[in-house]
């Protein structure tokens, strides 16, 4: 029994081999990280449920029958009905249309400001790590005024100095947002910069920059990537959360957080589920997607994680 | 041996300390001698042994001569051309010189590489700064290079958790080799390795040695494996050194106790061999290097310490009457020092 295992094992072994001396072995094109995040079931529905909502989001003007800003008082709050997929508002809008052209602006504001403050975050934090001294001191004393403001009061205050507009949102949430992954990206590289590979570079003299960013960046790039992934399902919830205060993006603008504004009416909460379900299932949906995307990147970026 | 023509790289006098920090005002309170006054000559093409236990300060030794770390005080003269330099005081182009002709190969091989690159792109990026402009001149060098240390040269495609320790501590000699050095510091660059591919890797480096005419400076806590391989032992205790000489007189002949207890903890091959020796086992630990005992640092442990030993410090000395060189520092010898 034994004998036949390892002999099949063999035949496999020497299969393996014959190819290989013949050159037939392919060699694997993809990316090892790709492949690795492809292998993981849950990351891909994650990444489908996020690619179907951003799609839907972006085509949302040939899928919707409806302008999301039409107004139809005779069709007001009407639930979901063949017409109406999912039912219709207090001023007769249709609720589908304003879920993905609100998908849109929310999408936007959740990536642009996750992806914003990971780049900015990251490109001082890994230098900072890396070389230390005055620059790294600088930074992180702005950082640590940041993190111990409360960001939503912080970006509060800010709104109403800048005044309340799409880009301004974004600038605000990218400049109080950064604190946290430029102190992520520093600390890896704090004990990175300890490794004997970093110290062979050195010797031979090799530039900061290329041992920085392509030689110890790529070991802090997990990490970082998860942190975008859940920043970004943060600043999505954030932009939710201030635009159901009536702060966000301005209300003539569909978001989800703008949606959700409406439930504030307490009879619309209890009777009309079909305004606020739609919207809230499609956060939770999203964050959800991001979520899983980034615990499957972070495996895949895992160099010692085999896929 | 002891041409002084021949003096690749000097040190004089090398201090190597490490401030400790305390308070709120993070004011240095204190140092950490790491290396403590070092004098070393290192031969054109000899392979120079540094042995003593962990905390004796070999690593900071051997990067300090790379300047991996700062030297605190003291020189180190590196001759190119038959041009002795001052490395501290080196311009950056002689510095950007220097860096080609001496290189490191660590210990840990699962540190050594960058797990998250291909050996190929963490490889090139030396040779790219030192002018090898095309890509497939910089595969070509390295595929030659990785054949010289006995690896296939597809390995340059693949990554380095693809490959066993033996296998990354060869590339790790690969990339040293990169650049032509003529100066190697083997950081104890086959104690993680288990005994076969120990020597393995030794037979390679001694052949790359015969090769490319290298000098190696071989910082190990394995004596068997310093005799083997070494032309002369320099011994280091708390930041100095003790004594140096031929690999054959220290095994043969080691004069400071130190030493003597040391080589009497190499394990005997043969139970019933003619070498009789004893074991010495000494008691206690190394002193704390942020502040030594005052005179000679071994004192405190030493078996034949004398009333002198705690207040003066030994020079490093040579023995007037072994015309090899043989260097001790210690107060029992000093009448040799003086007599013919």
């Amino acid at each position: 029994m034994n004998k036949n295992k390892i002999s099949k094992l063999d035949k496999k072994m020497d299969k393996i081999k014959e190819k290989e001396e013949k050159g037939l072995l392919k060699e694997q094109k993809m990316n090892r990280t790709l492949r690795k995040f492809l292998n993981n079931k849950l990351a891909v529905i994650g990444l489908f449920i996020l690619l179907a909502i951003t799609f839907s989001s972006i085509f949302a003007p040939i899928i919707c029958r409806y302008e999301p800003g039409k107004i139809d008082l005779r069709n007001a709050l009407k639930p979901p009905s063949r017409a109406h997929i999912f039912g219709t508002d207090k001023l007769g809008k249709d609720v589908f249309a304003r879920v993905l052209y609100g998908g849109r602006i929310s999408i936007l504001v959740g990536f642009g400001s996750g992806i914003g403050s990971a780049i900015i975050g990251v490109l001082i934090g890994s230098y900072a790590g890396y070389k230390g001294g005055w620059f790294d001191k600088t930074f992180l004393r702005i950082s640590e005024v940041l993190i111990a403001f409360p960001q939503i009061i912080l970006v509060l205050l800010l709104v109403t100095i800048v005044g309340q507009s799409l880009w301004n949102l974004l600038f605000i949430f990218i400049l109080t947002g950064w604190a946290p992954m430029y102190r992520m990206a520093r600390a890896r590289m704090l004990s990175i910069r300890e490794e004997e590979y970093v110290q062979a570079l050195k010797a031979f003299g090799v530039s900061d920059f290329v041992i920085c960013y392509k030689h110890m960046l790529p070991n802090a790039i997990g990490p970082i990537v998860i942190n975008i992934t859940l920043s970004t399902a943060m600043f999505i919830l954030e932009e939710t959360s201030l635009s159901f205060l009536g702060l966000g993006v301005p209300l003539n603008l569909p978001t989800w957080g703008n949606i959700l504004y409406a439930a504030q009416n307490i009879s619309i909460l209890r009777n009309n589920w079909w305004i606020w379900l739609p919207p809230g299932i499609m956060i939770s949906l999203f964050v959800l997607g991001l979520n899983f995307v980034g615990d499957g990147l972070r495996d895949a970026f895992d160099p010692t994680y085999q896929g | 041996m002891n041409n002084s023509n021949n003096v690749l790289i000097k040190l004089r006098d090398v201090k190597i300390y490490f401030p400790i920090f305390k308070g709120v005002f993070k004011r240095a309170v204190g140092y950490v001698k790491a290396v403590n006054g070092v004098d070393l000559d290192i031969y054109q093409g000899e392979t120079l042994g540094l042995v003593g236990e962990s905390g004796s300060g070999k690593t900071t030794l051997g990067k300090g001569i790379l300047q991996l770390l700062k030297i605190s005080s003291g020189e180190v003269t590196y001759k190119f051309n038959g041009e002795e330099k001052n490395l501290k005081s080196l311009s950056d182009e002689e510095m950007f010189e220097a860096r080609k002709r001496m290189q490191i190969v660590f210990q840990d091989p699962y540190s050594t590489l960058n797990p998250a690159l291909t050996i190929f792109n963490q490889l090139q990026d030396p040779l790219k700064k030192f002018g090898v402009k095309s890509k497939s001149k910089r595969r070509e060098i390295l595929e030659h290079l990785l054949e010289e240390v006995n690896m296939p040269k597809e390995s340059l495609n693949h990554y380095p958790n693809e490959f066993s320790g033996g296998q990354r501590q060869r590339i790790g000699i690969a990339r040293a080799l990169s650049l032509s050095p003529n100066f190697i510091v083997l950081d104890e660059a086959t104690s993680a390795l288990d005994v076969s591919i120990q020597a393995q890797v030794l037979k390679l480096l001694s052949s790359l040695k015969e090769e490319r005419d290298l000098t190696y400076l071989f910082i190990t806590h394995n004596l068997s494996v310093a005799e083997y391989f070494c032309d002369r032992i320099a011994v280091m205790y708390l930041g100095k050194i003790v004594e140096i000489s031929t690999a054959e007189e220290i095994y043969n002949n080691p004069l400071h106790p130190y030493s003597k207890a040391l080589i009497s903890a190499i394990p005997v091959v043969d139970p019933q061999s003619k070498f009789d020796r004893k074991r010495i086992i000494l008691e206690g630990d190394v002193p704390d290097p942020a502040n030594p005992p005052s005179g000679c640092p071994f004192h405190p442990r030493c078996k034949e310490v004398m009333e002198e030993c705690k207040y003066n410090i030994p020079e490093l000395k040579k023995l007037l009457k072994n015309a090899k060189g043989h260097y001790v520092s210690c107060h029992l010898y000093k009448d040799e020092f003086t007599k013919k």
